[in-house]
């Protein structure tokens, strides 16, 4: 059982959950993630550590309410319990000094690219982000990831704040203007997919991390595997990050509806 | 036991009076014991219906009564941990069944767990004498399972094991699977300071996650942890080791003093054939649980799974039998095994076999899937099978399946589950820096101690063999309690 501290609303259904877990806080690395519970016959769900206090012993966790279960978790309050937490899973982001990062966040991947960009700029790295949303109302991150950036591009679908367009015309203009040495693009899995063709024509290395459907987290069940190169890969323990150019898109997107309702159901005949 | 030991307790009066109270033409006179069962038109109906309802002590006394009592005693040599079968089952007979599961307690720690799971026809009654007299053998696992489920209906009866003082040394066992909870509960009695962590939020391993309610139920294993907690051994849940903390944290700020490593063979195999990846074909890992750990079958739980009205399982194993079973309990009108040998080979437990074909199962042998096809939504509709033939026999001895040429057919289902074995899980085992790893990835212990090329790292059960039983799982963590404790009397001085 773990603590909620604090329950901070971000934007618009996404919400910042701070828990008491001092063995991860300390042991997580930027690009891990955690599992976690919500009563008794809650499902396991895999969530980015978006920040951690080693000193505080909690961890942030960015939530966007979406079904049943990210419902529950948002609705938590401070002193409520978590039924269970386990991590920090998944490989570390590999940080180091490249020269220029450019960062791509698609609505909630805000929340998994604010400890990568932090840890790319404390890297010395040069990083220019482009921070993208449906509409202004679900920019989430914005001061944070502006904290880190060198350069702090806004974009919305709608033009209701910063630039009209999408994430990729906005990384596209970083792009022309001057030398990137490595893109992160992190945020539905259309979005990276679309990311990832852009950079491609650039040949820009381009990093993307999965939010494939999860059960144990350990390498134990094959939910959440991903063809990487030609190669079934399980995100759990091989990712969550993996080279953008070499991801099969389509079949993330497919493995990713497996669930919706209906499918669950025996088949009609 | 040594042949002395034995002697002394086949030679004590009470059971010399025994074996000579009945003749024994009237002893191999009677048949084997039936087991009850519950119908398999009523129990497809529930996930959680234990099929084999257990014996009556009427029955389990006239099944006693059938056994012989060998001077040889060969089902001894049959049993992985050598439990003291002929003593244990005239204790039955004599209508002592508290002091019969004080018996089995002896030599496991497991035995209301082994009497339901243990492989009994290839192990302690494969090598009954009955054999020999083209009988059928005595029914050893079903009087396991009687002495043991009476302890813990009757607690009074058995006496809480004796527990020496506390030296206060920690100790840590990881996985809570069957190999560390043997562990655990032998070094609590020991007198250690013992935790043990897992990484799933349940405590049980395979015992929890894989094997389904119908076969063992939740209730069994938990009165085991029980006893164990009773003991004085701590559960720690939630708890990746490797992650949450690496084995030198838990050594420098813990100040744990040794280890056992009982992390199982979690790791799924899959064939590697096209259209592997579409939606509806999944391990057998993932589909049991779902079902067992997430209690996915229930109209209460969170946590979805796939429901198909074909259901194809590829494997022969016990593992491919808790699939398809599950699956024809979900509610699917074909649920088909896809093995590519033969019925002979298969490797599971012969009970699983009789009861899938009573649950009206369909064996497909000789088979063996070459691809998936998808609907355009991306779900599985059919598989291609390649017929098989067996050729020379392999390197394990059984004969090799072939396939035949051009036979292929195409068998359409909606859901495929693929049980074709495991792996050890190499997360753990990637931050266990001086640990030799064979070349299939599993830690390489000393075979007397079950100790690693780290003399602080002890290991056993699945993450050694590779995927084995629970029996051997459960033998490897009382044998590394044991030299464990040998070890660590001589490094600190305890004695
Ligand atoms: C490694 C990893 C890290 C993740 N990190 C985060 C995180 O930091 N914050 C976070 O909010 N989520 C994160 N996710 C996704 C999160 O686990 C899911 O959003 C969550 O499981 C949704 O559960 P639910 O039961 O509420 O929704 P469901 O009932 O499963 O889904 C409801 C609807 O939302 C859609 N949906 C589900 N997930 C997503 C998604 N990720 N994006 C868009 N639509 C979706 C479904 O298709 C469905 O239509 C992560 C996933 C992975 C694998
Ligand atoms: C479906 C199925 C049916 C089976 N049926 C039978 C049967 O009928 N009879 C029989 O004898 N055998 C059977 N087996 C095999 C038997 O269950 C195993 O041999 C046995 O469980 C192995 O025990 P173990 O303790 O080594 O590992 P496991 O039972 O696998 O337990 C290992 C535990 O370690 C945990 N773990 C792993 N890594 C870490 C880590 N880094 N930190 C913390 N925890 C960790 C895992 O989550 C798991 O809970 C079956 C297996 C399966 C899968
Ligand atoms: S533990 Fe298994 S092999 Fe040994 S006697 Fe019991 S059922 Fe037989
Ligand atoms: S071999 Fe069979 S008959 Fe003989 S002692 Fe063992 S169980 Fe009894
Ligand atoms: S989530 Fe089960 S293997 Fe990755």
């Amino acid at each position: 059982m773990n603590k909620v501290v604090s329950n901070r609303l971000l934007a618009n259904n996404i919400h910042a959950i701070e828990v008491e877990a001092p063995l991860i806080a300390r042991s997580r690395k930027p690009g891990n993630f955690v599992i976690l519970r919500v009563g008794d016959k809650g499902e396991r769900i895999p969530l980015t550590i978006a920040d951690a206090d080693v000193e505080k012993g909690t961890i942030t966790l960015v939530v966007q309410k979406v079904g049943a279960s990210s419902a529950k978790i948002v609705s938590l309050q401070p002193g409520d319990m978590v039924t269970d937490l386990v991590g920090p899973l998944g490989q570390n982001t590999h940080i180091s000094k490249v020269g220029t990062v450019l960062a791509l966040a698609g609505g909630l991947g805000a929340a998994p690219l604010l400890p990568i960009v932090k840890g790319f700029k404390e890297a010395g790295n040069r990083v220019l982000t482009v921070l993208a949303a449906r509409n202004k109302d679900l920019l989430i991150l914005r001061e944070e990831l502006g904290a880190y950036s060198d350069e702090l591009l806004i974009m919305t679908d709608d033009g209701s704040e910063g630039k009209k367009g999408v994430v990729t015309v906005g990384g596209e203009e970083f792009i022309n203007r001057e030398k990137v040495d490595l893109a992160i693009a992190i945020g539905p899995a259309i979005m990276m997919k679309f990311a990832a063709q852009m950079t491609k024509k650039y040949d820009i290395p381009t990093i993307c991390s999965l939010n494939t459907i999860m059960v144990d987290g350990t390498g134990m069940c094959g939910a959440c595997r991903v063809t990487v190169g030609g190669e079934t890969k399980f995100t759990c323990v091989d990712g969550p990050e993996f080279d953008g150019h070499a991801i099969d898109f389509d079949e993330l997107l497919n493995r990713l509806g497996a669930y919706k309702e209906e499918e669950c159901k025996l088949p009609v005949k | 036991m040594s042949k002395e030991k034995y002697t002394e307790m086949r030679n004590q009066p009470w059971r010399d009076e025994l074996r000579k109270a009945v003749p024994m033409k009237e002893r191999t006179a009677g048949e084997r014991v039936k087991m009850n069962e519950v119908d398999p038109a009523e129990r497809i109906k529930s996930q959680l219906l234990e099929v084999n309802l257990g014996l009556t002590p009427e029955q389990a006394q006239a099944e006693a009564k059938r056994c012989m009592d060998c001077a040889n005693h060969p089902c001894i040599n049959g049993c992985p941990v050598g439990i003291d079968i002929p003593t244990f089952v005239k204790q039955i007979e004599k209508g002592e069944f508290g002091k019969a599961a004080n018996t089995l307690r002896e030599y496991s720690s497991l035995p209301a767990v082994c009497g339901r799971v243990c492989p009994q026809e290839k192990q302690c009654e494969a090598q009954c004498t009955y054999h020999k007299m083209k009988k059928e053998p005595v029914a050893i696992g079903y009087l396991e399972r009687f002495a043991a489920d009476y302890a813990i209906k009757n607690p009074g009866e058995c006496p809480k094991p004796e527990k020496k003082p506390a030296n206060g040394i920690k100790i840590a066992a990881i996985g809570a699977g069957p190999t560390s909870l043997a562990f655990a509960g032998d070094m609590a009695k020991l007198g250690y300071d013992v935790t043990v962590f897992e990484a799933l939020h349940e405590i049980g391993g395979v015992l929890k996650y894989g094997i389904p309610e119908f076969r063992l139920p939740n209730s069994i294993v938990d009165s085991e942890l029980k006893a164990m907690e009773e003991l004085g051994v701590k559960f720690v849940t939630n708890f990746l080791v490797g992650r949450t903390a690496t084995l030198e944290q838990l050594s420098e700020e813990h100040g744990f003093k040794a280890f056992y490593v009982g992390s199982g063979a979690g790791l799924p195999r899959f064939m590697n054939i096209p259209g592997e990846n579409l939606n509806g074909v999944m391990s057998s890992n993932e589909y049991l649980t779902r079902v067992n750990l997430m209690g996915a079958g229930s109209e209460d739980s969170e946590t979805p799974v796939l429901r198909g009205n074909t259901v194809m399982v590829v494997g022969g194993g016990n593992t491919a039998m808790d699939s398809v079973r599950t699956a024809k309990r979900l509610g699917a009108e074909r649920a088909i095994i896809v093995y590519r040998r033969s019925r002979e080979e298969m490797p599971a437990r012969l009970e699983e076999v009789h009861h899938a074909e009573q649950e009206g199962i369909e064996f497909m042998t000789l088979h063996n899937p070459i691809e998936y096809i998808g609907t355009e939504k991306g779900r599985v509709r059919a598989v291609r099978l390649q017929k098989m033939e067996l050729g020379e026999p392999d390197a394990s001895g059984r004969r090799k399946p072939v396939p035949i040429k051009d036979a292929i057919v195409e068998l359409p289902i909606d859901l495929a589950v693929v049980a074709v074995g495991v792996s050890p899980n190499p997360l753990l085992l990637r931050t266990l820096k001086g640990v030799e790893l064979s070349k299939w990835g599993t830690i390489v212990v000393n075979e007397e101690t079950n100790q690693s090329s780290d003399p602080d790292i002890f290991a056993g059960g699945d993450i050694v063999r590779g995927g084995a039983t629970v029996i051997l799982a459960m033998g490897d963590g009382r044998k590394a309690a044991a030299s464990m404790d040998e070890y660590l009397r001589k490094k600190y001085n305890l004695d």
